[in-house]
């Protein structure tokens, strides 16, 4: 396995509410995240909103930029080169109204300064046919497609400068569920064919078991376990993992009130709680969760899983 | 004679807290006419939950607003809505407002815009009890700290003077179902409720909804797009498909051995962590609106048993089993 993306002790910090005279404060969005992606490998990040998932594709994308640690790529420092693309969650503000869906699908070829008009414009009624549009898509405009037709769309714009990894933000959410396994399927195809890394954020873990080889779970900005799938799934180590997998909706029995074992909210990442910061909400909380932040280590009997926990499983 | 007295005679000690018949919206726009919803017919008993199920474009919306009164001036309706017995078809804007948090109370998807922004948490739930029951302001407020501890609100009396920015998406859902729930009514109606909260906090608003239910006996129609929400909290369930129920039957039944194509699609397309498959099966092709008096079943294009006679005549909601209804052609009887 060869790393294509290496994100070494990363942080994404923001001044909020700063001024002339005011020191304002800081918010740490993603707070010294350690992760590996390797070639042709889905990751999955999962969390809830505020968890800092979106900040971090973002800053993977090339859309935004780190305050420590680094991230590479094929180990050398991110440049706009069109390996890494990104789709958004929704499709209806992701493309220009105004321009022909050929052009917004051949637009990162011409950022990139790839081939003549001509070609530009085979190449994107190509990557239209790849990801099934109808034929005459390239010179209609986005809005005379559906939501799942668009995502389609976005999907094409994506893949059109051959990427080697795709950064995907819950690409499936703003889709009806009948065309959500359809897009589903279609990326899968994709990445397939054409030997996609990608890395999927989303917060519905069915999707991710569906999709992804290993997942990351964050939580307020921090990674507090990284496993193989099966592994997270099927034993999951911290309390977190396990609270988010038992409160996730199956097809099952009406449930009985009082079953959810988790209580409260993510806390505001502007005011994080000391020590470990799942500590208010955590079952298994003690003294020494409210003041020393675990680290992200082996999880004992799971190979190849971390957890940042001090009374992990 | 004395049918037709029964008929409209209000009698609130009816086990049905909502009896729709005959449903029929219409939507007219330069000059063709849509039937948005058509000829639906379902009943709701007092302490049960109606989980409606379907795609956008199905109709689940629409009906919800018209069993709160609220379609929007372009759309027309037919049928009959009766709620704890009231026919309230027809009924003046009046006798609805008279109706509408106080017999039946609505939860809507976006609380942030459900909510008045430039009002403080605790006077809006105050608001609707001295609307509908008299109460002093006063007495109104003190119950209306109490409602909020209900929904789970943490410290209450200092909530109830934020304003909805102020509280979390979570928060403010808990204060829009104390606001529903403020004049106990009959039925509850729950579109998409949990849609836009992270999961750890839509399993606590649905254990909320239930527990409320438990204890005070109100009807709940749960609309929802996703079914394994609907799952988790419905008694029975309804499916949708371009205006037309399709399918009813209990949960259990419904899950367990559904028979429409449709359904059967709308569950197999969901992953599932227990069932893993290489690939996922599609319904091709999506929901498109009808024009007003067309036959034929409405999901011939999408099915993959449909023939020629599925494209011509409409199928009939025919009962299969005990309490298990149909609209399907192929389904054998």
């Amino acid at each position: 396995m060869t790393a294509l993306l290496e994100i070494d002790a990363m942080s994404v910090h923001f001044q909020v509410g700063s001024g002339m005279l005011r020191r304002g404060k800081t918010l740490k969005a993603v707070d010294n995240v350690t992760l590996q992606i390797n070639e042709n490998e889905t990751v999955a990040l999962v969390g809830e909103s505020g968890s800092g998932k979106t900040t971090l594709g973002r800053v993977v994308a090339g859309l935004g930029s780190t305050t420590a640690g680094s991230v590479r790529f094929r180990g050398a420092p991110l440049e706009a080169s069109g390996k890494i693309q990104m789709i958004f969650q929704d499709p209806f503000s992701a493309l220009d109204p105004r321009m022909l869906v050929g052009d917004v699908v051949a637009e990162p070829l011409r950022l990139l300064g790839r081939g003549k008009a001509r070609d530009r414009r085979d190449r994107a009624r190509e990557m239209l046919d790849q990801v099934r549009l109808p034929k005459d898509a390239a010179e209609r405009f986005p809005h005379e497609f559906s939501g799942g037709q668009r995502q389609r769309i976005a999907i094409a714009r994506a893949l059109v400068a051959d990427p080697e990894l795709i950064v995907a933000d819950e690409p499936l959410s703003a889709l009806d569920v009948s065309i959500q396994s359809q897009v589903l399927n279609l990326l899968m195809d994709l990445k397939e064919s054409r030997q996609l890394a990608l890395l999927f954020i989303s917060h519905d873990l069915a999707v991710v078991h569906h999709l992804a080889d290993r997942v990351a779970v964050l939580y307020l900005g921090r990674i507090v376990e990284v496993a193989s799938r099966d592994g997270l799934f099927k034993n999951p180590s911290h309390p977190y993992t396990q609270a988010l997998l038992q409160a996730a909706p199956k097809i099952g029995m009406r449930r009985s009130s009082q079953t959810t074992m988790l209580r409260g909210e993510i806390p505001s990442p502007l005011n994080p709680p000391p020590g470990c910061s799942f500590h208010p909400r955590c079952p298994k909380a003690r003294d020494i969760c409210r003041q020393v932040a675990p680290a992200l280590e082996s999880a004992p009997g799971r190979t190849g899983q971390l957890a940042a926990c001090h009374f992990k499983d | 004679m004395t049918e037709q007295i029964e008929l409209t005679q209000p009698n609130s000690s009816t086990a049905k807290a909502l009896e729709v018949t005959g449903l029929t919206v219409i939507a007219r726009r330069d000059g063709t006419t849509t039937e948005i919803v058509s000829d639906i017919s379902y009943a709701i008993d007092r302490g049960r939950t109606l989980g409606v199920v379907g795609e956008s474009g199905c109709g689940k919306t629409v009906t919800s607003l018209s069993v709160m009164g609220l379609l929007p001036a372009n759309l027309s309706s037919a049928g009959s809505i009766k709620i704890a017995g009231h026919e309230m078809a027809g009924a003046s804007e009046r006798t609805w407002e008279n109706t509408r948090g106080n017999q039946v109370a609505m939860v809507f998807q976006e609380p942030m815009s459900a909510l008045n922004p430039v009002m403080k948490i605790g006077t809006q739930v105050a608001e609707v009890i001295v609307r509908h029951r008299g109460t002093s302001p006063r007495i109104a407020h003190k119950e209306a700290i109490e409602l909020l501890a209900a929904v789970g609100i943490p410290s209450p009396e200092v909530r109830a003077n934020d304003y909805p920015h102020q509280l979390s998406g979570g928060m403010r859902q808990r204060a829009m179902i104390a606001i529903a729930l403020a004049c106990q009514p009959v039925l509850l109606v729950a579109d998409e409720p949990t849609t836009a909260l992270d999961v750890t906090i839509q399993a606590q608003i649905l254990d909320l909804m239930v527990e409320l239910q438990d204890r005070t006996g109100t009807a709940i129609q749960f609309i929802s797009h996703n079914l394994a929400v609907v799952s988790q909290i419905a008694h029975d369930i309804m499916v949708m498909y371009a205006g037309r129920v399709v399918e009813k039957a209990t949960a259990q039944e419904m899950f367990s051995a559904p028979l429409h194509p449709y359904t059967r699609g709308l569950i197999e397309t969901l992953p599932d962590p227990d069932r893993p498959v290489k690939r996922l099966p599609v319904i091709p092709g999506a929901v498109q609106s009808m024009a007003a008096g067309a036959a034929g079943c409405r999901f011939a294009k999408r099915c993959s048993l449909a023939d020629g006679h599925c494209a011509q005549v409409t199928p009939a909601l025919e009962l299969h089993g005990s309490d298990h209804w149909v609209a399907c052609h192929k389904v054998p009887a």
